[in-house]
């Protein structure tokens, strides 16, 4: 909020009401005054209890892995190996398995995306913005277990026959790259749950950046026209770094679909406790070892072990999360802003 | 080739990129549409409203399940939101001083990502193990949770995307901030805070783990909330993953009824907020 | 027209549904997948006769053991039964209610259900990953005479926990050393070999679709989807088919009255045309019944099953259980069943 609105409002703040019926001698002003605070203190309440909660499932979480974080201690993450019966638990595969799948999912979904939003705000004839856009939001609405179910007996088969084989013997020949996609074309695996991920993260991603790159004022890009630049030049140029903020907002709203979702990558990952270094293969991860395996774990130890790793996926969460604040500061900085 | 040129043909290019990534996304729009259409409407008739599900073998509907849809996913829908446009509200606006906003928004963005039967669990064993059985009211809370941060982030996200100038002309005018707020700037962020909305309900329409131990499910119905209750989703993942070809019918024709029901939700949201922010 | 109908039934609903449910008694259990279809079809019949309802929910059996331990639900159902020690530690009873089993199915070119023979040690081995190929000399030793290719062998198995699983490794630790050192037995174990699919329905579609798979899926879902099952050769040296005779066959063998706390595995049961890898499906209630009144429900509800849910049953392709055993159940409701001043609640 602009310095100078805050320096002022922040002055009727903080002077308590006694001062208050000296220093601000009008009935209705003193209304309003408390009115405000009021308003401040409702909101301030429910942020607090948003925080309460969220730090209770935090906690919750925490309480609910200490028997395994004290059976397993720092060799759970570098494990790989998953047995339920000598109750030896590592997390190595699920994580690795989160961590492609989602990198996947936002190496296809960011570029469609902001192709996606650029099209609807710059290109698109105005008839047609409504009805593509909430076309685009339709991929919202289809229940996750949908896209595992058409994923698993449409799209899996189809990729299998057709694109794989292709795959292997194109990339798969390359030197450095070609140990990504070795394997038998199954249909199902990491790739296969990287693209499904990917299609129902991109109208999280587009429908966010659409709504923000209409926000820019006008006066901006007309400025950048007048100028003589391009259609390209002006969004990479001029609406995108305005609009950076609620991009990467965007951006971590689709990470957080592709991070968690359950049903989807349940589906088609093929739930292998192996690690290899092709993604064409199963894998596991960190949401659908939790759907798979929770409702049936007999066992404190073996419950304990999924807890930590849903505790594992939010510290990772918060990793990811850190780091793009830190590129956002870096950002702001480079522009002369401080934050 | 000099720097016009290139400029333009640079430009040419990445336009035609953005046309095909449209292609792209509206490609697979069209074949999961497809897929669902074709195995979901010979489902579509008006037995799958009037009538409960059924064992296996016998005929029968969705009604319990979209009665117990509806009923949780409007509840859970108007518990969260008020609360998270409040919070959003806060975060935007008052959240340049202290640590309460940084943080909030810092832990809310982690709870985004957060696998929804985290959400159930949690609801399970705060609520549904201390009053000892499963409902509705715990499914509820389990979906306001989901809600919560999604409408967080986009209105904290929209809010501050509305330029000062609306505010400090609306305090030059002697606004106290209570109404530069409500009636300035939410209202220019008005139609993104839709779109978060549509957003949470859009998820929560789809979401069976966290009600899977809440509000578990129901083969009947009783309107009690204090009682497991049917619900959409949950009943089209145990049909699905069943042998029975009646009950794969059921399963698709809801997954149908769901697509259906949030795209006509969308469409009644725009029409209805049509005024979008103008430009100057 | 039929908007009007639908929003008329929504409001009925309500308005009965408070009306009738003060009359009504709501019964919720929870666990296995396995009995879920025909605890479904007798709750609707039992509703029809009585009015009140039985809500089962199938959220694995694990999931059952975990809700009647926290006391979330009138009863739980489990595939796996409980030890004796662990049920008195959590001072709960069990007794089974059907009886199935788990059938191998595979998916290779040109061969017919019920042409391919396999023992029980063969199976452990594929499923150790130790014969890699169709055409091992174990697997042709066995089947002369049928055309088996140079392929890979695909292992499918279950990715989620559950009875149906349990019953598959129970089997092979009893056919294998080997497997029951390397791997041993549970509702999820780690698996040597293959891809895991997520329930009956992955399992299937993974097999169906990948040539040379094999995989095991529950009996009702195989004669439902019309897979290539094979023949198992059972304890006494017979290769038997899987149906209702052959597991039928597999309980009737069974001594119940010897087993403590009823925790009986059926699989690899002597018995001429008895199906190896058999299992039953077990109810969880505790003996000391804080709510008496729902306790007897519960039973109310099984009593009736057993005695007029036989053909209900049968029609899922589910084995109802012998009328010695039903006696033999009905009689530990009486002596352990008590609520707190220590009356029996059954009868």
């Amino acid at each position: 909020m602009s310095a100078v609105v805050t320096k002022v409002q922040g002055f009727a703040q903080a002077a308590p009401a006694a001062l208050m019926s000296r220093t601000i001698p009008d009935a209705g002003l003193r209304k309003h005054y408390r009115l405000d605070q009021l308003f401040r203190h409702v909101t301030r309440f429910f942020a607090f209890l948003v925080l309460l909660l969220l730090a209770g499932i935090l906690l919750s979480l925490v309480i609910g892995s200490l028997p395994s974080i004290r059976a397993f201690g720092f060799g759970f993450f570098l494990t790989s190996e998953w047995n339920p019966v000598t109750e030896q638990f590592g997390a190595l595969v699920p994580i690795v398995g989160t961590l492609v799948t989602s990198a996947i999912a936002l190496l296809i979904g960011i570029p469609v995306s902001f192709g996606i939003a650029l099209f609807l705000t710059e290109l698109s004839p105005i008839w047609l913005r409504r009805p593509l856009g909430t076309a685009i939001e339709l991929l919202a609405a289809i229940p996750s277990i949908i896209y595992g179910m058409w994923g698993l007996f449409v799209f899996a088969p189809v990729f299998a026959t057709y694109v794989q084989p292709v795959l292997s013997s194109t990339l798969g020949a390359v030197p450095l790259v070609g140990v990504l996609f070795q394997g038998p074309p199954m249909g199902i695996g990491v790739l296969t749950a990287g693209i499904l991920l990917a299609i129902m993260v991109i109208p999280f991603i587009a429908s966010v950046m659409r709504d923000v790159f209409e926000i820019v004022p006008a006066v901006l890009k007309e400025s950048a026209y007048a100028l003589g630049s391009t259609t390209w030049e002006v969004v990479w140029n001029v609406v995108l770094p305005y609009t950076k903020v609620g991009v990467m907002g965007g951006v971590m709203l689709g990470l957080g679909r592709a991070l968690g979702e359950t049903m989807a990558v349940t589906f088609v990952i093929g739930n292998a406790h192996r690690l290899s270094a092709s993604i064409m293969v199963p894998g596991n991860s960190i949401a659908s070892a939790l759907a798979n395996e929770f409702t049936e774990a007999v066992g404190d130890l073996y419950l304990s072990a999924l807890i930590e790793l849903g505790l594992v996926l939010f510290f990772i969460t918060f990793v990811v999360l850190a780091l793009s604040k830190l590129l956002l500061l870096r950002l702001a900085r480079r522009e002369g802003r401080m934050t | 080739m000099n720097l016009y040129t290139r400029r333009l043909l640079i430009n040419r290019f990445n336009l035609a990129v953005s046309l095909l990534t449209m292609l792209f996304g509206l490609f697979w729009l069209g074949w999961i549409l497809f897929t669902l259409f074709k195995a979901g409407f010979g489902g579509l008739s008006a037995r799958l409203f009037l009538e409960m599900t059924p064992p296996p073998g016998s005929d029968g509907g969705l009604l319990n399940a979209i009665a117990g849809s509806l009923l949780m996913g409007a509840a859970g829908t108007i518990l969260g939101t008020p609360i998270g446009i409040l919070a959003g509200i806060y975060l935007a606006e008052f959240g340049n001083r202290g640590w309460l906003a940084p943080v909030t928004l810092f832990i809310n963005d982690i709870l985004l990502s957060a696998p929804s039967i985290v959400i159930g669990l949690f609801i399970y064993a705060v609520y549904v193990i201390t009053v000892g059985h499963f409902s509705a009211w715990a499914g509820t809370m389990a979906l306001a949770l989901i809600v919560i941060p999604v409408v967080i982030r986009t209105t904290e996200n929209m809010l501050r995307l509305v330029p000062d100038s609306l505010r400090e002309a609306a305090a030059a005018l002697g606004a106290p901030q209570w109404k530069v707020i409500t009636f300035v700037t939410v209202r220019a962020a008005k139609a993104g805070i839709i779109t978060g909305i549509l957003l949470a309900v859009a998820r929560i329409s789809g979401e069976t783990a966290p009600l899977l131990f809440t509000a578990l499910n129901n083969q009947f119905w009783t309107p009690n909330m204090n009682s497991p209750m049917a619900n959409l989703p949950v009943v089209i993942f145990q049909f699905a993953m069943s042998p029975y070809e009646d009950w794969h019918k059921l399963a698709w024709a809801g997954a149908l009824l769901i697509t259906l029901c949030v795209l006509a939700l969308n469409i009644l949201a725009r029409v209805f907020f049509q005024n979008r922010t103008a430009t100057y | 027209m039929y908007v009007s109908r639908f929003l008329e039934r929504f409001a009925l609903l309500i308005a009965l549904g408070a009306a009738s449910h003060a009359l009504a008694v709501d019964i919720t259990g929870a666990g296995a997948t396995f009995p879920y279809p025909i605890y479904a079809k007798w709750a609707e019949a039992y509703k029809a006769k009585t009015g009140n309802n039985l809500n089962y929910q199938s959220i694995g059996s694990g999931g059952g053991i975990r809700q009647i331990q926290n006391k979330t639900v009138d009863f739980g159902a489990s595939d796996m039964p409980l030890k004796p020690e662990e049920l008195d530690k959590s001072g709960l009873m069990q007794f089974p209610t059907v009886v199935g089993g788990d059938v191998p199915v595979v998916n290779l070119p040109g061969i017919k259900p019920g042409e391919i023979k396999l023992t029980g040690p063969v199976l452990a081995d594929i499923y150790l990953g130790k014969i890699k190929k169709w055409n091992d000399s174990a697997l042709t030793s066995l089947n002369p005479g049928v055309k088996l290719p140079e392929q890979d062998i695909t292992v499918v198995h279950r990715s989620d926990g559950s009875g149906t699983t349990f019953i598959w490794v129970n089997y092979l630790s009893k056919a294998s050393p080997e497997w029951k050192e390397k791997v041993g037995e549970g509702t999820s174990v780690n698996w040597p070999a293959g891809v895991g699919g997520k329930g009956n329905e992955g399992v299937a579609s993974y097999v169906q679709r990948i040539s040379g798979a094999i995989g095991y899926v529950e009996y009702a879902y195989a004669l439902q989807n019309k897979l290539v099952h094979t023949l198992v050769k059972n304890r006494d040296g017979n290769f038997v088919a899987p149906n209702i005779e052959s597991f039928r066959a597999a309980a009737a063998g069974a001594q119940w009255d010897k087993a403590p706390g009823m925790y009986l595995i059926l699989t690899d049961q002597s018995g001429k045309n008895s199906w190896p890898i058999s299992g039953a499906t077990f109810i969880l209630v505790y003996r000391s019944q804080e709510k008496p009144d729902r306790a007897k429900e519960v039973l109310k509800f099984f009593d009736w099953a057993y005695a007029d849910g036989d053909k209900l049953a049968m029609d899922l392709d589910y084995v109802p259980l012998p009328d010695s055993v039903v006696k033999l159940i009905q009689g530990s409701w009486k002596n352990e069943i008590k609520d707190p001043s220590g009356k029996a609640v059954w009868p």
